[in-house]
């Protein structure tokens, strides 16, 4: 593995690979020294050209745990603005010799773009619409955990609805592209305005309607709704969004025994979830946090711990 | 390769055990605190066996942990990424007697890693290492305290260990590779 | 001014004859020492004229000036280019029209025919002088805010009605902002929502030609309709055709051969503004260009700076060079349905009559002015970017085998490319 820039880069090995070692990761959170020295001397930069607070923090900490140097650098703004070319801004960092750029940028494709100039390798920690791999992995891994600690057994033939603004979604890109090779059976959820072009070719099913999924799901994963999409005529109102798509008391209630919610994050409380859904006993909104420092942890070691062919 | 030699036999290798137990109860004065770590892979079925041994000697449950030393080997990243084991512990090491348990006893590489391994998980207050078969070329200094046998080799040869919880047959080998001195 | 005589050159309509050239015109006899050109085996075609050129001058010469575009287009074998209007300033009154003929006439190269914006600074808002650019020496006969779309339909009517006095043309770049906005960068399909990139619909082009006819019909006005990309533009505009209205259109090179495919890596060479489409309306678009539905190919030569397209695929500059490959490409997606005379038509004879540029897309007869290039239609080369007139190297046919044709480009009797 040199990048990861997609699910798709993943080959069935790696992923197996990628999701058996989080798993030993996660242990590593309990310890009283959370350290393991498997990256010493490696130099991991997490260069992010938009917001984030958990996605960033999560891969330092992963970084910090397995002893590699990481730094962060906030590139927000344009950088065409200041005369510098996104392609410099890498090249720059490439330069001093780092062995990783772990970057989030609003342009889908970027990371993509960046893999193509620098030595480093590539990670991609959002790309605009296009993915989120490691949001996707935790999800994944979250859901795993979740299953074998309840004896329900593996993804296999797990039903998971993923609901939201799916347009604009990098989160669900990449869930499309995972969730399928562990087994599930993914239905995404939406109003015609929030789908993404093509999207009945993507080979999940795809619905309007959620009160009709609802009941069956193993997994209910809500995702973010921007509220300036309403200005955008996305939607007519808030309380018709949540009226439609909102994981209400109602709909909690509706959920079958032993069925969970998740969320990537950030939440928009009381508009695409209730706080009664997400502090409910099944909502593993806080697993998936945990989740993703052990799947990064477990990206980077397969990055940089042992050597590549291009080293 | 020329054809192995065996050297020890199934019936061998269980007396070996046994013994190892023996000395190691001496060596403790019981099996207090102790925690059998065995190193993987094949150390952990030897510090099963171990334990097995003990409990029919002493009558005493002593636990067995496992120990994965991937991530602190000193030759990581000279290799392509090596998949991670499970590292499982039985219980706290701190004030423990562990005993870490190996098949074979080389360079002192991998006992040096467990060690590292070993300071991140808790403080024991000994560590005591037990190997199946020391076979010399040590590169660091380090040595076991209980040894099933000692095994001079040439650095041509290889030594192999096989248990048959995962190679269905007790034995150890001893292999000569070719056009290497 | 060279004499000259080109020997044994078929023209269009598959005679072949002698072309003697004197005094940048062409005449009956062979004028005295005159150099002998062998074209046996060679086309003879009225020179190019391209509707659509983006030369950068003022403001970015770092990626082309008149003169290097100039140069490439000569390259290309055009004789004429209209210098689109979107420079930095903008070309929207008439001192600046007559800044960019000046500098066009300097260069020598090519015919560079001023296009003049419809709106002040093409902000949309307020006309810009139309009389009296078309009253200057620049002479504006085209106007056009292309790069940005007249959004407003009362000021697009307002300037349907101040040109339709001189009968001066629009040339619209349809994009309905609304639909498809700054961010849009990729053909709206299964691409883009697998990408991730901002979808540009077709409808966001057929409903501003839709509207834009109208007008045109309304006011009794002249519409031209810029880089027609889609099925949907073409059908209205057929309608319109047959209906009457005054509307012309164009179909750019890169149209014709390049597919949304092509941006499956986010390589910003292919970002271009409208998007590549599909097979499907590249078929249409061949279509069209055929049946006459278009009337002729506009390059939209657009050279970018490296730095302006290094960027992550929706930040990027949209734009890609045209004028060196344009004939090239037309002959190799057009080979089944174009015939010399028709290849003339769209790239030569067209333009001129829809431009109103007088003495160019002429018949190559006696006592008409020498513009011409000369063709050989078998040649072919894998195209390298490095190897181009422009200041800039955005060029989507890189590596890419194509005929290469353009053996000898003559500019009022002046040799302006030579292979």
């Amino acid at each position: 593995m040199k990048h990861l820039l997609s699910i798709s880069d993943l080959t069935d090995a790696e992923l197996a690979m990628v999701l058996d070692t989080a798993e030993e990761m996660h242990d590593v959170q309990s310890r009283s020294i959370k350290k393991l020295p498997a990256l010493r001397g490696r130099t991991v930069v997490n260069l992010f050209f938009e917001d984030s607070t958990r996605t960033r923090s999560s891969f330092e900490l992963a970084a910090k745990w397995l002893s590699a140097d990481a730094i962060n650098v906030s590139a927000k703004g344009s950088s065409a603005s200041k005369g510098e070319s996104m392609k410099d801004t890498l090249l720059t960092l490439d330069a001093m010799g780092v062995d990783a750029i772990i970057m989030r940028h609003a342009g889908s494709g970027s990371v993509a773009q960046a893999a193509g100039w620098v030595r480093a390798s590539m990670v991609n920690a959002g790309d605009g619409m296009h993915e989120h791999p490691t949001q996707a992995l935790l999800d994944a891994h979250a859901m795993l955990r979740h299953f074998r600690k309840h004896e329900m057994g593996s993804l296999e033939g797990k039903r998971v609805a993923i609901t939201g603004d799916l347009l604009h979604s990098r989160v669900v890109r990449s869930n499309v592209l995972l969730l399928p090779r562990l087994g599930a059976h993914v239905t995404l959820v939406a109003p015609p305005t929030l789908l993404p072009s093509g999207v009945r070719s993507w080979g999940v099913e795809v619905t309007h309607d959620l009160d009709e999924v609802l009941p069956e799901v193993d997994v209910a994963m809500m995702l973010r709704v921007q509220r300036e999409r309403m200005h955008g005529g996305y939607f007519p109102s808030e309380r018709e969004y949540i009226a439609g798509y909102g994981l209400t008391a109602a709909r909690l209630s509706r959920l079958k025994e032993g069925a969970v919610i998740a969320h990537p994050g950030p939440m928009n409380r009381g508009l695409e979830i209730s706080s009664d859904a997400a502090d409910s006993a099944g909502s593993l909104v806080l697993d998936q946090v945990s989740a993703g420092v052990a799947v990064r942890m477990s990206i980077l070691y397969h990055l940089l711990a042992g050597n590549t062919p291009e080293s | 390769m020329s054809e192995p030699t065996t050297v020890l036999s199934a019936e061998e290798m269980s007396r070996a055990i046994r013994r190892m137990s023996h000395e190691l109860l001496e060596l403790d004065a019981g099996a207090d605190d102790v925690v059998l770590l065995g190193i993987i892979t094949r150390g952990v079925p030897l510090a099963h066996r171990v334990a097995a041994a003990i409990a029919d000697a002493e009558g005493t449950s002593v636990p067995v942990g496992e120990l994965d030393i991937t991530m602190y080997r000193d030759d990581l990243r000279d290799n392509p990424t090596r998949p991670v084991g499970r590292t499982v512990i039985p219980r706290s090491l701190d004030d423990a007697v562990v005993v870490l348990v190996d098949d074979v006893l080389n360079s002192g590489r991998t006992v040096q890693a467990a060690l590292h391994a070993i300071a991140d998980l808790g403080r024991p207050r000994r560590i005591q290492l037990m190997v199946l078969v020391d076979r010399g070329h040590r590169e660091l200094p380090i040595q076991a305290d209980v040894v099933g046998k000692d095994l001079p080799t040439s650095r041509s040869e290889r030594v192999r260990v096989h248990v048959a919880e995962l190679d269905g047959v007790d034995e150890v080998l001893i292999e000569r590779t070719e056009g290497r001195a | 001014m060279t004499n000259l005589t080109i020997a044994g050159a078929a023209l269009a309509d598959g005679s072949r004859t002698d072309l003697h050239i004197a005094d940048g015109r062409l005449v009956a006899e062979a004028p005295s020492g005159a150099e002998r050109i062998d074209a046996d085996g060679l086309v003879a075609l009225p020179g190019l004229v391209d509707l659509h050129t983006h030369l950068r001058e003022p403001g970015r010469e770092d990626t082309e000036t008149v003169e290097s575009g100039s140069r490439a287009a000569a390259r290309g074998g055009f004789t004429c280019v209209h210098a689109m209007a979107n420079t930095q300033p903008v070309t929207d009154t008439a001192e600046k029209a007559e800044h960019v003929l000046d500098l066009g006439r300097a260069a020598g190269l090519v015919q560079v025919v001023p296009v003049g914006a419809i709106t002040k600074g093409l902000a949309g808002t307020e006309l810009a002088e139309l009389g009296l650019m078309h009253d200057s020496r620049a002479g504006v006969n085209v106007f056009s805010d292309d790069g940005v779309c007249v959004m407003d339909a009362g000021i697009m009517r307002r300037a349907f009605e101040w040109v339709s006095r001189f009968g001066g043309l629009l040339a619209q770049h349809a994009q309905d902002s609304n639909l498809a906005g700054p961010g849009a960068c990729c053909h709206e399909g299964e691409l883009s929502g697998r990408l991730g990139l901002p979808g540009w619909p077709p409808v966001a082009e057929s409903v501003i030609i839709a509207r834009d006819v109208q007008l045109a019909e309304a006011t009794g006005s002249r519409l031209h309709v810029c880089h027609v990309s889609t099925s949907e533009g073409v059908e209205v505009i057929r309608w319109a055709k047959a209906r009457g209205i005054a509307v012309t259109a164009e179909v750019t090179p890169h149209h014709l051969l390049l597919t949304t495919s092509e941006l499956a890596g986010y390589d910003t060479t292919y970002k271009v503004n409208p998007p590549l489409r599909t097979d499907e309306h590249v078929e249409s678009l061949r279509a069209a260009l055929a049946d006459g539905t278009i009337d002729t190919v506009g390059t939209d030569h657009a050279p970018h700076a490296a730095h302006d397209k290094d960027h992550a695929f929706v930040d990027a500059r949209p734009g890609m060079l045209g004028l060196e490959q344009a004939l090239a490409v037309v002959m190799e997606t057009m080979a089944e349905r174009l015939d010399w005379a028709g290849i003339a038509d769209r790239m030569s004879i067209a333009p001129a009559r829809i431009g109103g540029v007088a003495g160019q897309g002429r018949p190559l007869a006696v006592g008409e002015p020498a513009n011409l290039v000369l063709v050989d239609p078998e040649r072919r080369t894998t195209v390298d970017r490095a190897a181009s007139a422009s200041r800039s190297r955005n060029n989507p046919y890189h590596g890419r085998s194509l005929p290469d044709p353009v053996e000898l480009t003559l500019f009022r009797g002046r040799i302006t490319h030579r292979r």
